[in-house]
């Protein structure tokens, strides 16, 4: 008997070590998955066309829901500002214009070639999204920043011009980000 | 009443907030040398400079031109000397006419950026309509005004 009960503490306390490691490990992997799940809905606005628009990998824009090249092939230029002599901000200004029908908001310009989203997996997509080195060294506080308040962002919702806005709802966006940034913003496999 | 800086003299106008800076030029200050196209900053006629970039002035609110320094083709040059206004006079560029003060502003600005451009860069920058086709005589006379402000 003398024996008996420290073999048993040490077994249920081995057990409860264990139990505890693995309800810590489900914690993370419901986290991860958690993340994971709404960097998914996070995508689906990265990838809508108003955002895509302006997130190429080459030396141009596109426009439209069809995607097809912006008008004059307009080019990047150096600062992704548009050609010498041919600025973005030739055209556009810091608000739609509905008047003409053209697009607006501060700091109308292409997103860097390290920020092209097009043809990418969701996993690429997620790590240049959050790699500092390639979002103009956002880190995540800043990308929750760049998600609610820059003005390029906003625009996708109110497009103007008839254009169509981002479907996933911004409120729906929003909360993704939020969601994703406190998981610790994982990146789908 | 917005206060504008039109070619070096600060002018006061009346309009709406949203009013396109094209009108108050041509309507209220009466600089028609700027173009009315189509209206939508597609064809380039409306170009002017704001704070010395192209900028089409159809599509550009007066409200977004205030504090800024505005030029239109009547306040590019005393006398018709800017070397791409003489530029264009040698290479004889327009046939009506009606579109080429835009594309003098538009080319201007870009030899303000760019003083030797190649032809992919006039290509990438001079995107104004000329329905007369005077395009190859648009691309000889900003080179010629490009070798002309080298010399």
């Amino acid at each position: 008997m003398s024996g008996a009960l420290p073999i048993g503490l040490g077994t249920l306390l081995a057990l409860g070590s264990a139990l505890a490691a693995q309800t810590r490990d489900s914690a993370a992997a419901a986290q991860h998955r958690e993340g994971v799940q709404a960097f998914t809905q996070i995508s689906t606005v990265l990838l809508h066309p108003r955002c895509l628009n302006c997130h190429t990998n080459g030396d141009h824009p596109t426009q439209g829901d069809d995607r097809h090249p912006h008008l004059f092939r307009v080019a990047r230029g150096g600062a992704n500002t548009g050609a010498a002599g041919m600025h973005c901000s030739t055209c556009h200004q810091t608000a739609n214009n509905p008047a003409t029908g053209v697009p607006g908001a501060t700091g109308w310009e292409l997103a860097p070639l390290s920020m092209g989203w097009e043809e990418r997996t969701p996993r690429e997509l997620c790590e240049r999204l959050k790699d500092p080195t390639r979002n103009g060294g956002l880190d995540l506080n800043g990308l929750g920043r760049h998600f609610t308040s820059d003005a390029r962002v906003a625009w996708g919702w109110s497009p103007g011009g008839g254009r169509a806005p981002v479907s996933t709802p911004k409120e729906t966006f929003l909360a993704a980000a939020t969601t994703w940034l406190a998981r610790g913003a994982p990146c789908p496999e | 009443m917005f206060e504008l800086k039109v070619n070096g003299t600060v002018r006061q106008v009346e309009a709406d907030d949203d009013t396109p800076l094209l009108w108050v030029l041509r309507e209220q200050l009466g600089l028609t040398g700027t173009k009315f196209g189509c209206g939508i900053a597609a064809c380039g006629a409306c170009t002017v400079h704001v704070d010395g970039q192209a900028v089409r002035s159809c599509s550009f609110p007066v409200t977004a031109a205030v504090g800024r320094s505005i030029t239109t083709i009547e306040g590019l040059s005393a006398g018709r000397a800017h070397p791409v206004q003489q530029a264009w006079i040698a290479e004889q560029v327009p046939q009506c006419g009606y579109c080429q003060s835009g594309m003098i502003m538009a080319a201007a600005a870009l030899l303000k950026e760019k003083p030797a451009p190649s032809d992919a860069d006039i290509g990438a920058a001079i995107t104004n309509l000329c329905r007369c086709g005077t395009y190859q005589r648009v691309r000889r006379a900003i080179q010629r005004a490009a070798a002309g402000a080298a010399r």
